[in-house]
């Protein structure tokens, strides 16, 4: 009876968004009196920031500061339609339909500028800080906020601008099964250091390495929190949390929060996060999805560490030490 | 059933309602007197979100009834700020990154100030011994210690 160390590795690709009717998402951007800007979606935050990427996304296309847009977000009833915050979606198909919305939008604010300039509104550009100047010539310019004011009040029209962003279905090949379930992957791969105690079956993640692809990281201090805080729900995966009941009997189940284990702060593992920027080919700057997929390459990589400290396969979730007990008995006996 | 009567501080200000015998602390201070900083997640005590300070020690507002808080001094995050100034552990959990979806937060700054205020210096293992009441889906914890100990870091560097 000993503490045995293993190590385990695992890599995965995870596709970004779904394929079941297609998947769209839709926005709006409408500028205020003041030449801030308004991004409509029914897309949710759940605290992944959604908020923050979309008013980034928005401000870089239409070419103002990030603090001059407000998000409003998830009114299904009222809002541009989106199927919703679920598999690693949001910034990829929103991000899309809010870079649409704003280059309309942009293109109508270039055009009452030109206007209020007496100049050709493609010889204009943003300086990003509010303003709009002639090419070549930044000493011509006029504010946002003058402009907004003179479509409100003066010209008669809505700086705004509609976001459409759509994967169509794609179906299979009749004969070879083939098809395009993803347009976007993003990649993963996890090195986990465990010790088994094979007396009581207990297993103590003691490393956790993890390299994450993700396209281009947009908002790079939020990819860093949303990747730790994964690689930790990974762990919890692999190692604790189930709702099912360890036994065959529904009435062995937990039936409530406080019989759902899910470790606490005195549980961790050494993590370490190494992002790879390959921006993608169609998300917006770049962008893919590492929401779920954070939350992945644990899970194998932990069930490899098990196999290698104590040389039993467990192939059901979540790794108990009653899963390893019985797994080393069955192998004593075999 | 006839209402009781209660009457504590909250946050230094004298707050008097008549509740239903038996309603807890947090719904009092939710339904009633309008702070909603300390959430409601399990009911049962297990996920430490509901946490408030009373008379100094960290209690648990879904499992405390208000009528047994006559005379008290309640603190909550509603509080903390003052005069639109973050209080450090706010600050740091923002400097952190300690928050993404921030159901747990105000129950975790409610453990942490206490941790402070008695071990202005906390090692890591206090920090991790603080928290460990309080549970998070987001984050992985990590980020909300290294927030504390930020916060450890900023009042000692600010008292020196």
């Amino acid at each position: 009876m000993a503490i045995r160390r293993g190590r385990g590795v695992a890599a995965i690709n995870y596709p970004t968004g779904m394929n079941l009717g297609g998947d769209p998402t839709q926005a709006l951007v409408h500028s205020t009196p003041t030449g801030n800007f308004m991004v409509t979606l029914s897309s949710v935050d759940l605290g992944q920031g959604m908020k923050q990427i979309m008013a980034q996304i928005c401000a870089e296309t239409i070419g103002v500061p990030t603090d001059r847009v407000v998000i409003d977000t998830a009114d299904t009833d009222t809002g541009p339609h989106c199927m919703g915050t679920f598999a690693s979606r949001g910034t990829h198909r929103a991000g899309n339909a809010v870079i649409q919305a704003a280059k309309e939008a942009r293109q109508v604010m270039l055009e009452v500028a030109a206007e209020e300039l007496e100049v050709n509104a493609s010889d204009l550009e943003t300086d990003g800080e509010g303003n709009i100047q002639v090419k070549g010539a930044p000493q011509k310019s006029i504010s946002i906020f003058d402009v907004a004011l003179s479509a409100h009040f003066k010209r008669g029209r809505s700086i705004s601008g509609r976001g459409m962003f759509l994967i169509p279905r794609s179906y299979p090949e009749k004969e070879t099964g083939a098809m395009k379930p993803s347009t976007c992957y993003a990649h993963a791969c996890t090195v986990a250091e465990v010790e088994v105690d094979d007396e009581t079956g207990e297993v103590t993640v003691l490393t956790v390495k993890n390299v994450f692809e993700i396209g281009r990281a947009l908002n790079p201090k939020m990819v860093e929190q949303q990747l730790v805080g994964g690689s930790w729900m990974g762990i919890s995966h692999a190692l604790y949390e189930t709702t099912e009941p360890y036994y065959p009997s529904r009435d062995h189940g937990g039936t409530d929060f406080n019989q759902y284990l899910m470790p606490g702060p005195g549980d961790l593992a050494e993590t370490e996060i190494i992002v790879l920027e390959r921006p993608s080919a169609d998300g917006p700057f770049g962008a893919k999805g590492p929401g779920e997929m954070c939350a992945n390459p644990q899970i194998p990589a932990v069930a490899n560490a098990v196999f290698d400290a104590v040389g039993v396969r467990i192939d059901t979730l979540p790794i108990t030490p009653e899963r390893i007990l019985r797994a080393l008995k069955a192998q004593a006996v075999g | 059933m006839a209402k009781v009567p209660v009457q504590f501080t909250l946050n230094g200000s004298e707050k008097a309602e008549f509740v239903e015998s038996g309603t807890t602390l947090l719904n009092a201070l939710r339904d009633k007197i309008g702070d909603t900083s300390p959430k409601g997640g399990c009911h049962q005590g297990t996920c430490g979100a509901c946490s408030v300070i009373i008379d100094g020690e960290l209690r648990l507002s879904c499992l405390t009834l208000a009528e047994t808080c006559g005379g008290a001094d309640v603190r909550t995050t509603a509080g903390l700020a003052e005069g639109g100034v973050l209080h450090p552990l706010q600050r740091a959990f923002l400097d952190a990154f300690a928050t993404q979806c921030g159901f747990c937060t105000p129950g975790m700054i409610m453990a942490a100030k206490v941790l402070l205020d008695r071990t202005p210096n906390p090692s890591r293992e206090d920090v991790v011994e603080a928290l460990s009441g309080n549970i998070c889906r987001c984050t992985g914890y990590e980020p909300i210690i290294q927030a504390v100990l930020l916060a450890a870091r900023a009042n000692s560097q600010n008292a020196a």
